[in-house]
């Protein structure tokens, strides 16, 4: 069996260099195929009716001139009459047509009896929530009534970040094909491999029956897992219209309204520490929604980080709502939760009159890595010049314009998912690489190949990669951080499994056990040995006629030490606020994350970027804004769903801990970890800029003047 | 927090609908020939009528004029995505916000989801396809590429061609108007930072092309 390990840090050639992407071109020539650019030959087009209702019963549903409308070729109900709806933009009816403007005309000609039922879409105020509230119990660590009492400093609060919407450029949707037998499905999707499979079921075909094929995705951020109805409808669509692909993407109001949300958390919190500063007890009561099912919040993650607290109450409620429902959003969870804790610990802290940087390392010994905590805090305070920045709470400077700094912590897993790679090596000396997996855009492409031609001894240019069909070899949907350590691992190994047959038929003619060659510079050589070796040409013209074809697997329970999980960061910003204005602007954010064996620092560094990106998008202007009068997304579009801009992001620090002592661990995801404290740092930022919290986020001026007026959340 | 730049038409308001609006006024706003309407009663029987029909226009689209069948309410951008399979613009927002369907319309840099493809005839209309051909490409393209200004890449080719049009006007941009300058371009996975540096080092490129 070959030695899979990774080569040493310091002898790897192509591996941990700063390769661009692969695919940079083609993407910024505007070239590279996205399945919402595909239009098979005989395409016609798809339109989904929303309810523009939040609660309601369908009563009746008349398609009839729809059908009748020339172009027309398939009318279908999906909530018939009897049908209750839970959400404003659930689906009620599909149309397909010849264009997608006909699509429009038909579905406006469909009627529909709606009877209106009361409905419930916020759950900010849990007081309005009523029946709709579930409480799941509570859990209790130590003794926290006894911590209280005994503590020297108790500081209360309520904190709140809305639910947020995934807002993928590319919305949900795709292409499809079905004639009854087979289909063709060109999904936007984080998961080839698995995709398929999903759409087989929703029409009882067998899975191998769906052939899937993406290039390239225009986002998902956790959003774009499953096949969904649209993909289902799709495919009926066109079978019904005698297996013509049919091309249905969603919307953009749809798209921001039912295409997935992160939920939203509010909590009281009660928090006490001993004068010292050290951390004694956590009592909080959180609630949140994701939609009419409730949704989930793990909130046995309280307090984040900082979880090895003596003394916790953790109570936590979900409120089912007439919203459209959660999708897994880039870290489930832990934005959220990250922006609650780390946002009572920095007021606690300001109670004590200490510095959060101080208390935060003091308190590290309540985390499970202390070591990796205070070095990462240490080196995020030297980057921001926190010593000679930070101030107490409340910028006492004179003007208008208030400074100041915060920090924030993450933690996540990030351990490779179960990958298949086959390596191909033919007598002309070509390489194909083959995986069903999927670049969201992090860069998985690239890294892949880098593996390749590390492994194989060749440059990147001699591997062919292929990826994104569902007839290559199945890897895991691209989530929680999961592709690099999968994708990397199994690459390896089934790259080394196809040199060991390369070994075993050159091996004679060098004279030496197969054993003692390795492929190094584009030659099979005898180790170390230049001299005795043959090109990679010449060494794959000794297989004849043969083509070797070898499978390489990353087993999750056997990652053999080429991946692991388990990251830590932290994150700091420094930010300035107008208080007459209440507009928050970022200056600077500081972000220290460790991950493992870095494959492509440069791409690392992107995925760290844009993290930051998102988190500072939530800090500062994100917020799904649903109507209790109507039920409806008052801002389903992308102009009142605010995203920051190219100014709105300030200067952005990466600092990744690329150390022979993280490198030995393995290679770790880095996507979600990247963007999980950003949005508390900033918002601590601002409360030790403005001297008072912002209990609810986002940062706007409405938002921050209110706190600025003494106006406290409900 | 996005300025507009120079859309083709102004954005819709809230709750009405561009297409909607279109529909209902289009057939008497005088924005099309008499023998489009002509054909139009003559052609659909009127229980049908919900849509004015299609009509064939011509585009002159990166110096080639194409022929391209569009109803009155159809946008360049449909028109280009669904008619013409030129698929580098994207179709985001769909309404003038985004930027992903960026185009240069005349000189001018243009949401082309705010454009009408009738409206368009007769104008210069340059799509991010028309900055490469082969391996010639424009200065922009790998700089995006080397400075990793993208990842997705769903909003890249709106971007790109955003940088070009702002390259085209301010062929010394500093830092700060880069930033000002693509204020109209929005991106979710956050390549922002590569963005800033590829138009300063496209900027530098074109510079030393035009000096040699
Ligand atoms: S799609 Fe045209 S501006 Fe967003
Ligand atoms: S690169 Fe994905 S939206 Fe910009």
């Amino acid at each position: 069996m070959p030695n899979y390990n990774w080569p040493p840090m310091e002898s790897r050639r192509v591996m941990g260099k700063r390769v661009t992407r692969l695919d940079g071109i083609q993407k910024a020539s505007g070239k590279a195929k996205y399945n919402s650019d595909v239009r098979p030959a005989g395409t016609i087009h798809g339109v989904i009716l929303h309810s523009p209702h939040a609660h309601a019963r369908i009563k009746s549903v008349d398609t009839s001139a729809a059908e009748k409308l020339e172009g027309v070729t398939a009318v279908r109900v999906v909530a018939p009459a009897g049908t209750e709806i839970q959400w404003a933009g659930a689906e009620i009816a599909t149309v397909a047509a010849r264009t997608e403007e006909i699509a429009h005309d038909a579905v406006r000609l469909i009627k529909v009896g709606y009877e209106v039922l009361p409905h419930l879409v916020r759950e900010d105020d849990l007081s309005k929530a009523g029946s709709r509230a579930k409480p799941a119990g509570e859990a209790v660590t130590g003794d926290p009534d006894a911590a209280f009492k005994q503590a020297d400093v108790v500081h209360e609060g309520v904190y709140g970040i809305p639910v947020i919407t995934h807002c993928c450029l590319e919305p949900h949707g795709q292409t499809v094909a079905w004639n009854g037998d087979t289909v063709e499905y060109f999904p936007s999707t984080q998961n080839v491999s698995g995709i398929g499979g999903d759409l087989a079921k929703g029409l009882q075909l067998a899975a191998g029956k769906v052939h899937v094929h993406m290039d390239n995705v225009g986002g998902g951020f956790g959003s774009k897992f499953a096949s969904d109805l649209w993909g289902l409808e799709a495919a009926k669509l066109s079978k019904a219209s005698g297996g013509k692909p049919v091309k249905m993407y969603l919307d953009r109001n749809p798209e921001q309204t039912i295409a997935g949300v992160r939920p939203s958390v509010y909590a009281k919190i009660k928090l006490a520490a001993k004068k010292d500063g050290t951390f004694t007890a956590w009592d909080s009561t959180s609630w949140m929604t994701g939609g009419f099912a409730g949704g989930g919040l793990n909130a046995d993650l309280l307090p984040y980080v900082y979880r090895q607290v003596p003394n916790r109450r953790i109570n936590h409620t979900a409120v089912s709502t007439n919203n459209g429902a959660q999708r897994a959003w880039r870290a489930p969870n832990h934005p959220q939760v990250s922006y609650i804790t780390c946002s009572a610990l920095d007021d606690l802290a300001a109670k004590l009159n200490m510095d959060p940087l101080e208390f935060f390392i003091k308190n590290a010994n309540l985390t499970a890595k202390p070591d990796v905590y205070t070095s990462q805090l240490k080196k995020a305070a030297e980057l921001i010049d926190w010593k000679n920045q930070w101030h107490p709470r409340g910028d006492k400077r004179a003007g208008v314009i208030k400074r100041g700094l915060g920090l924030a912590v993450g933690m996540w897993g990030g351990a490779g998912h179960a990958s298949q790679c086959r390596t191909n090596i033919h007598p002309d000396g070509t390489v194909e690489v083959e995986l069903g997996s999927q670049d969201l855009g992090t860069g998985t492409r690239t890294v892949i190949v880098q593996v390749a031609a590390e492994s194989l001894g060749l440059p990147m240019n001699a591997i062919t990669l292929k990826i994104g069909d569902n007839s290559l070899p199945v890897s895991g949907a691209s989530g929680g951080s999961t592709t690099v350590g999968g994708v990397s691992s199994s690459t390896r190994i089934s790259n080394l499994n196809a040199l060991e047959k390369l070994f075993e038929v050159v091996a004679p003619g060098l004279g030496v056990p197969p054993d003692q060659l390795e492929a190094v510079d584009g030659k099979v050589q005898v180790k170390g040995t230049p001299a005795k070796s043959l090109t990679w040409k010449a060494a794959c013209q000794k297989l004849g006629v043969r083509t070797i074809s070898e499978m390489g697997a990353n087993d999750q329970r056997n990652p053999r030490g080429l991946n692991t999980g388990g990251v830590s960061g932290v994150h700091m910003a420094d930010v300035s606020v107008d208080i007459e204005t209440g507009v928050v602007k970022i200056n600077k954010v500081v972000a220290v994350n460790d991950c493992g064996l870095v494959i492509n620092p440069k791409t690392a560094e992107g995925q760290v970027y844009g993290g930051v990106i998102m988190g500072i998008c939530s800090a500062l202007m994100e917020e799904r804004v649903a109507d209790e009068g109507t039920g409806r997304v008052l801002n389903a579009d992308m102009e009142f769903y605010k995203l920051a801009g190219i100014a709105d992001i300030g200067e952005i620090v990466v600092h990744m801990d690329i150390t022979p002592e993280h490198d030995k661990r393995g290679v770790v995801g880095l996507g979600e970890p990247a963007t999980i404290p950003t949005t508390a740092a900033i918002a601590n930022a601002c409360a030790n800029a403005i001297g008072v919290r912002v209990p609810t986020l986002p940062l706007n001026a409405k938002n921050v003047l209110n706190a600025l007026n003494g106006r406290r959340l409900a | 927090m996005s300025s507009k730049k120079e859309p083709g038409v102004q954005a819709p308001k809230k709750g009405f609908s561009r297409r909607g609006f279109l529909h209902g006024v289009g057939i008497t706003s005088g924005a099309l020939g008499a023998g489009i309407l002509e054909q139009e009663a003559a052609a659909a029987p009127p229980v049908n009528v919900t849509g004015l029909g299609e009509a064939p226009v011509t585009l002159t689209i990166n110096g080639k004029p194409v022929k391209v069948n569009v109803e009155p309410r159809t946008t360049l951008l449909d028109a280009m995505r669904d008619r013409l399979e030129i698929t580098g613009a994207k179709r985001v927002c769909d309404r003038g916000t985004c930027g992903a369907c960026t185009v240069i319309i005349g000189g001018k840099v243009m949401y082309s989801c705010t454009v009408l493809a009738i409206d368009a005839q007769g104008k210069d209309i340059q799509t991010i396809e028309g900055l490469s051909n082969g391996n010639k490409m424009h200065p922009i393209i790998p700089a995006f590429a080397n400075n990793d200004g993208l990842q997705c890449g769903y909003c890249t080719s709106g971007f790109v061609m955003a940088s070009k049009g702002f390259l085209d006007r301010n062929p010394n941009p500093t830092y700060e108007q880069v930033k000002a300058g693509l204020g109209g371009n929005l991106c979710r996975c956050g390549t922002y930072v590569g963005i800033r540096k590829a138009v300063l080092e496209a900027a530098k490129e074109l510079k030393g092309g035009k000096n040699a």
